[in-house]
């Protein structure tokens, strides 16, 4: 169905190209209706200003994409992303209200993170059930846990330290985007200068044919799983700060899909193989940019779920085997 | 026989064996109010999870049901309240909307071979999206013709209501038992849950099915809406968030192979009424908080899962 080697034709378009100018025209589109939107200015040593802002929204569900596009990129998808930045939230807002020092909460909210990661790994490697399926019980019994951390409340929290994460600022830039840029270059690192990156495109190619080339199938899908939920926990770290209170019906609502839009967007195929970290970062900050638009033109922000329904539809188009296969006629003709 | 059955028996034990827990502790369990209330309360998941186990069957998904529900109560509201149209005719106007957008989805699906649950997942914001554009405010529905129908009810012995909605969920479930063994439909589904390929060999128009399942799933989908918004006399747009994922729950704990192929409607009928009698279990405790409900249905899920991975691989062996 799917190949990793794509027919290389030397006259396409440098891989990313489309996504860059999308971003650009997006925020071409911003300037036109809001023209202070390329304003930036500097105040008690941070950055402000609406490309800020896009950066800064930007940031959790780029955070996210990071994990989806490798669990994708094995041919799966992982839907319990929201559920675990609701309990990871949770987790860190109930033990920082209960006077725990602020590393404790932390760590336990990224070790909460990796079992729930261990949790569907096990359940898609092991078990071998379909991801999409697989997630969907921890999306579905996520949240109940989380209302179980938070006793069905909204648990609010004082903590300097905490509440940095959301809304401090480092270099100038906001902590949010920091620890993305943070994150998107661990990822980076590990996959590309290792073979785990390579293993993982085998894995989403051919399972059966990776494991038997000697591919540690299990072990890598499992270790992606809990890769993408430990940046679920840190995306619910980020939110939760934000809000400085972790509310566990609303935290991460709807970021699964968001996420998965995003690392669709950046080109990688929901049928496995080729990724890019960098072009699903840059997806997230293309549907950011669009919000951040609509809310600047004054239209209600309830379009947005519309714009993104269709940007998703156009995409996946575009991408479909079936044009693909045009495509690929119409050029053999010419 | 007793094999290809097997998970629908495990669902009837589960739900027979929780139905006795519920009744050794609460002996009101057995009155028919009870047992009305069941099935007025979930006559919405039910209806809807017909068309759920029809996508199933096939092996396909269907993300985008929650959302039309809402979409529906929505154009509901704003078309009898604001334009004074009237509700039978807005009915008919709502299932028709239901249809298409069901049949755009299958349309979709088969021609561009795109993942079913990706292009859901598209209808979902689309239609959430839609609901949005007509009206964010909740909008009450004071029709009479509401009031008349949400009167109509068969009193059981022992004053229990099957109410209107009740009867309508177990007429579409009998008419989905129809519809999935009784027609050529009902077989080209199946058939092509179990192989897509042999069934395009064996000559089940493939196309033509796929547009039907989804059509028929966001047409029942819509019933859902109405059913809906008889339930709650009101359009909410978020009302119904998180339906689907309840209505998977509902058909793979009713026993339905979520990789398609293997199921009956009737299991899915026992899996809605398994959820509900948690709900109402819950409900009854008292001092359990209503999120024990997810849980507990993640509980299950992650159960019957297990359970077809191992009966499949048991299959697969024996042969």
């Amino acid at each position: 169905m799917s190949s990793v080697i794509q027919a290389s034709a030397p006259r396409t378009l440098p891989k990313g190209l489309p996504q860059v100018a999308a971003l650009l025209i997006v925020f071409l589109v911003n300037w036109l209706v809001f023209r202070d939107f390329f304003a930036l200015r500097l105040q008690d040593g941070r950055l402000f200003g609406s490309l800020i802002d896009v950066l800064n929204r930007g940031a959790p569900v780029a955070i996210l994409a990071l994990g989806m596009t490798l669990v994708i990129a094995t041919r799966g998808i992982d839907l319990s992303v929201g559920a675990v930045m609701a309990i990871a939230g949770a987790t860190a807002a109930a033990l920082t209200a209960e006077g725990y020092p602020l590393p404790v909460a932390l760590a336990a909210a990224a070790g909460v993170g990796l079992a729930c990661g261990l949790w569907n790994g096990i359940l898609v490697a092991v078990l071998e059930i379909q991801p999409f399926v697989a997630t969907l019980i921890l999306m579905v019994a996520g949240r109940g846990f989380a209302q179980l951390i938070t006793e069905g409340q909204i648990i609010t929290f004082v903590s300097d330290g905490f509440a940095a994460i959301g809304s401090g600022s480092f270099l100038m830039l906001p902590m949010a985007v920091m620890i993305a840029l943070v994150m998107l270059l661990i990822t980076h690192l590990v996959v590309r200068y290792t073979a785990l990156g390579l293993f993982i495109e085998a894995i989403g190619a051919n399972v059966r044919s990776s494991a038997y080339a000697g591919v540690g199938t299990k072990a890598v899908t499992i270790a992606v799983y809990m890769w993408c939920s430990l940046c679920a926990a840190i995306a619910g770290l980020i939110v939760t700060a934000d809000i400085r209170g972790a509310d566990a019906n609303n935290a991460g609502l709807w970021l699964e899909l968001d996420a998965i839009l995003a690392v669709v967007v950046g080109g990688t195929s929901l049928f496995g193989g080729r990724f890019s970290l960098v072009l699903a970062v840059i997806g997230a900050l293309i549907i950011q940019a669009m919000n951040t638009g609509i809310l600047l033109s004054g239209y209600p922000p309830e379009y947005n779920l519309i714009v993104k329904a269709i940007v998703v539809l156009a995409v996946l188009l575009a991408q479909s085997p079936v044009l693909t296969a045009v495509r690929a006629v119409l050029r053999r003709k010419a | 026989m007793i094999r290809r059955h097997l998970p629908v028996l495990i669902t009837l034990a589960v739900f027979i064996v929780g139905y006795l827990i519920c009744l050794a502790q609460f002996p009101s369990f057995a009155s028919t109010r009870v047992i009305g209330n069941l099935l007025t309360d979930n006559a919405f998941l039910g209806i809807v999870a017909v068309g759920m186990t029809f996508v199933i069957l096939s092996g396909g998904i269907d993300l985008s049901v929650g959302s039309v529900i809402a979409f529906t109560g929505v154009f509901l509201a704003v078309a009898i309240e604001r334009y004074g149209i009237n509700p039978y005719l807005a009915f008919v106007l709502v299932l028709g909307i239901g249809a298409l957008f069901g049949a755009g989805m299958g349309l979709l699906i088969h021609a561009f071979q795109i993942p079913a649950f990706i292009v859901t997942l598209a209808g979902m914001f689309l239609a959430r999206g839609l609901c949005f554009v007509l009206t964010t405010d909740s909008i009450p529905i004071n029709a009479p013709a509401y009031g008349q129908i949400t009167e109509i009810a068969f009193v059981m012995p022992g004053g229990g209501r099957l109410t209107f909605i009740a009867i309508v969920m177990l007429v579409t479930f009998a008419a989905g038992i129809v519809l999935a063994h009784f027609t050529r439909f009902g077989a080209n589904v199946y058939a092509l849950g179990g192989n897509r390929t042999s069934a395009e060999l064996m000559g089940v128009p493939v196309g033509r099915t796929t547009i039907g399942i989804y059509m028929l799933s966001s047409l029942l989908a819509a019933l859902a809406g109405i059913v809906f918004s008889f339930y709650t006399s009101a359009g909410y747009s978020l009302a119904a968030t998180g339906v689907e994922l309840d209505t998977i729950a509902a058909v793979v704990i009713g026993g339905t192979l979520l990789t398609g192929g293997y199921g009956t409607i009737i299991g899915t009928l026992v899996g809605v009424l398994i959820q509900g009698l948690i709900q109402t279990y819950i409900t009854f405790e008292g001092t359990l908080s209503s999120w024990w409900t997810k849980i507990a249905i993640g509980a299950l899920l992650f159960a019957f899962i297990v359970l077809q991975r191992g009966l499949s691989a048991a299959s697969l062996r024996s042969r």
